[in-house]
């Protein structure tokens, strides 16, 4: 909603139910002739109130059945359009939040670039889509974006009933509590009769439910549509606790009058892990999205950075000629065998991301990302090698 | 066929110029086609609907279904109306639960508003056609203000504005008023709940003793007012019925009524502290501000109907019933309302029915109306389609028996013409 270029509320809807294409209609047709996308910047649509989404539901009711995502149409579909469209958040410091001259920045946001310079070779390449929660999975079910990066959990139910699938988690996060300093609580255990603020259509409600009831707290629970209004409620006092991610809590304590006053619990009362999600069924896709993120990691374990690469590389280039130095990097590098083909994509995948992008620490670090913005530590995030859970499956 | 035979009938001098019986001209033949091939094409476009989107949903693995209304929701709503009427204490809350809580919270805030609309609008009305400068500004300012900005903001600005006024105590504080019988804070408007003790019933029933002595009465005054023209005061009758009988009953059966106060607490640890959940009669702030913008927006739209309806009818109306000596009370209560209303109840029962589909609204400020349970719930289950058609029948009905109602009063008020 911040930038107009970018935004195009459900420009897919009006041919997708069928009543003729949209003037701009850019992406070719899918071979079955199903789902196809349109952009009709003039066809705009209030989201609020869901009412977008009856409109997918019809959308769905009026697709094509054979229009599932079938192994490579994604990629052919990106390649011919010539840009990647990126399902983002409505504006999380850290993750996606667009500027002032509207670009977008963040760790997802940094994510969707990469797997931009991986395809095309050019990481800016890529069209942003800011989601409400409500709609981010119609939006990527029904094509209107590739790949969604919007902090969304990954979880059994969503890996296995809703239609998408989940790369990998590109940030371990959990669900945190903020509470004000002067109610004079260190922990969640005393929280017994609390009124909660949290915003819907996501899974904070389902967790903080889970976790009192759990524990026999008694609570109220006042259920927001937009994450803004229950932060505003919180801070004008309506309730005691607002819970939502860690990582989105200390985004927004940043923006209160008095962040002092507020401050974090110790529990982490579940397990948020956010990752990339795309169409089930298009395998060639998903291991896209999966090694793209995969090498960000391997690069960050092997020293390899969006400064030195151009340097090691023309180092092993040197080396492998002569069958020489480290079999790891060259591959990753596309020096040696040949693994972007196998994803569709050329040799040297993986160098154009770091290269364009950086590695998995530098894309955290960086002043946009959770640990610049936020000050977040990488905690769960640090590399396997460093005590955290990112882990970067070899490439071999 | 029954149209076949009647096809010779269509005119003698024009089927002669053309051959006799012919079925393609016949218009009753041809009503009837086009009338069953809609028929055929709406159902056949409905089951290809239904078809295609199972087909759909199978093809994408997504599971479809109403078994999930059984399950137990993870969530669950502050207390309202709606929680405090299904109480499901002693067994598993399900998915149809708190759809059902969510009915009764819309259902309220829908009555609430019609009510308020009506009265503010009625009134905003009225002035918008006095002759006083002050009443006449005010309901101008109001009608402009109020019918241009759209809901959604007047609903944040009730909410926020109520949350963040300075004059508001947060949850560990009150300001009480009537005799400390009523406090709000941040957390809502808390007053006394009545406890009905034993012997109770007795009241309950004066007052329905009351409500049929009244018909009873009407009845009566007005065969008298017809045949001795002697007029009996029906209003006070009334009030002395429906309000004074059960009041002297419950009196002389010792008023067994028991107001319980909210519990408010002061000291202990601060997060202790304040009003006790489950005590007294408790107005959430959300129900509080949707209930105000809901009101004050369609009394806007309302007000210009009353006057509409009011302009509608003729000066000489009045002019005749002054001419007959009619007081000007009586003129506006017999003459001129009674007229207007016929030009007034159509367009108010769209505003009426505007009032419940705009409180769908309430999610965006955590009022847990039927809407947002339904949200909630598609979120935890994904069953999209399923509750989407839910929550589409249930608007449909209030929608229909509004209007059915609307509908009633409407042909109890036209014009019966002899």
């Amino acid at each position: 909603m911040r930038d107009p270029n970018n935004f195009i509320p459900f420009s897919g809807v009006a041919s997708r139910v069928g009543f003729g294409s949209g003037p701009g209609h850019v992406a070719p047709r899918l071979p079955e002739g199903g789902l196809r996308r349109a952009q009709n910047p003039g066809f705009k649509m209030k989201s609020l109130l869901g009412c977008a989404l009856p409109a997918l539901v019809f959308g769905l009711a009026f697709g094509a059945p054979e229009a599932r995502a079938a192994s490579g149409d994604t990629l052919r579909e990106v390649k011919a359009r010539g840009e990647l469209v990126c399902g983002v958040t409505q504006g999380l410091d850290g993750f996606s939040l667009a500027g002032s001259d509207g670009s977008y920045a963040g760790l997802d946001v940094d994510y969707c670039r990469a797997v931009a310079a991986a395809v095309f070779g050019d990481a800016a390449k890529v069209r942003f889509r800011p989601l409400s929660s409500k709609e981010r999975f119609e939006a990527l079910k029904s094509g209107e974006v590739d790949v969604l990066a919007r902090v969304t959990t990954w979880s059994m139910s969503r890996d296995t009933q809703l239609g998408v699938i989940f790369a990998a988690t590109n940030y371990y996060d959990g669900q945190a509590l903020l509470v004000p300093t002067s109610l004079g609580v260190s922990s969640a255990a005393e929280l017994d009769g609390a009124r909660l603020c949290t915003n819907t259509g996501t899974t904070t409600e389902l967790n903080i439910t889970d976790y009192f009831r759990r524990n026999g707290l008694g609570f109220e629970l006042i259920a927001f549509e937009k994450s803004d209004e229950a932060a505003s409620a919180y801070e004008a006092g309506r309730c005691d606790v607002y819970t939502s991610d860690a990582s989105g809590l200390a985004a927004m304590r940043l923006r209160f009058a008095n962040p002092a006053e507020h401050v974090l619990l110790p529990e982490i009362i579940s397990k948020e892990p956010l990752a990339p999600a795309v169409r089930q069924g298009d395998e060639q896709w998903l291991n896209v999205a999966r090694w793209t993120h995969f090498a960000q990691l391997n690069a960050e374990e092997l020293g390899i950075s969006s400064e030195n690469v151009d340097q090691i590389r023309e180092e092993q280039t040197a080396l492998a000629a002569r069958s020489q130095g480290n079999q790891e990097i060259q591959r990753l590098l596309g020096l040696g065998d040949d693994f972007g083909a196998s994803l569709g994509l050329p040799k040297d995948w993986a160098y154009q991301i770091v290269r364009q992008v950086g590695n998995y620490g530098e894309i955290f670090d960086a002043p946009h990302g959770p640990g610049g913005a936020l000050g977040l530590a990488r905690g769960l995030n640090a590399l396997w090698t460093e005590g955290g859970l990112q882990y970067g499956i070899p490439v071999r | 066929m029954t149209a076949s035979a009647e096809t010779p009938s269509s005119g003698p001098t024009r089927a002669a110029s053309r051959p006799a019986g012919s079925l393609l001209y016949d218009p009753k033949v041809r009503s009837i086609f086009f009338q069953v091939a809609l028929l055929v094409a709406v159902i056949a476009f409905f089951a290809w609907i239904v078809q295609n989107t199972t087909a759909n949903l199978r093809a994408r693995n997504i599971s479809s279904g109403f078994d999930f209304l059984g399950n137990t929701p993870g969530f669950q709503t502050v207390t309202t109306l709606g929680t405090y009427l299904m109480d499901v204490s002693g067994r598993a809350i399900t998915y149809l639960d708190v759809l059902k809580v969510g009915l009764i919270n819309t259902l309220l805030v829908a009555v609430l508003g019609v009510v308020t609309a009506t009265v503010v609008g009625f009134v905003i009305g009225v002035f918008r056609l006095s002759s006083n400068s002050v009443l006449y500004g005010f309901s101008t300012i109001y009608v402009e203000l109020l019918r241009n900005t759209p809901l959604l903001l007047q609903i944040f600005f009730w909410y926020f504005a109520a949350l963040r006024a300075p004059w508001v105590p947060d949850a560990r504080g009150r300001v009480s008023f009537f005799w400390d019988s009523f406090h709000f804070n941040i957390t809502g408007l808390y007053g006394p709940y009545p406890l009905p003790q034993p012997g109770f019933d007795a009241t309950l029933w004066a007052v329905a003793l009351g409500v049929a002595l009244t018909v009873v009465m009407r009845w009566w005054a007005r065969r008298r007012q017809d045949a001795t023209g002697k007029q009996f005061p029906i209003f006070w009758g009334a009030v002395g019925l429906i309000v004074g009988l059960p009041l002297l009953v419950f009196l002389l059966t010792g008023s067994p009524l028991r107001w319980e106060a909210a519990n408010f607490v002061e000291d202990g640890p601060v997060l202790r502290r304040g009003f006790q959940k489950g005590s007294g009669m408790l107005l959430i702030p959300e129900l509080i501000a949707l209930w105000l913008a809901l009101s004050l927006y369609t009394a806007a739209f309302i007000a210009e109907i009353v006057r509409a309806g009011i302009l509608a009818v003729n000066k000489g109306q009045t002019e005749a019933a002054h001419a007959l000596g009619i007081s000007q009370g009586k003129n506006l209560r017999l003459v001129v309302i009674p007229q207007a209303l016929r030009v007034i109840i159509p367009p108010l029962t769209s505003q009426y029915l505007n009032i419940t589909k705009n409180s769908s609204l309430a999610v965006a400020i955590a009022y847990p109306d039927f809407f947002s349970q339904v949200q909630i719930s598609l979120n935890q289950t994904g069953r999209a389609i399923e509750l989407i058609v839910i929550a589409m029948l249930v608007y449909l009905t209030f929608s229909l028996i509004t209007s059915a109602f609307m509908n009633y009063v409407n042909s109890r008020m036209k014009l019966v013409e002899r």
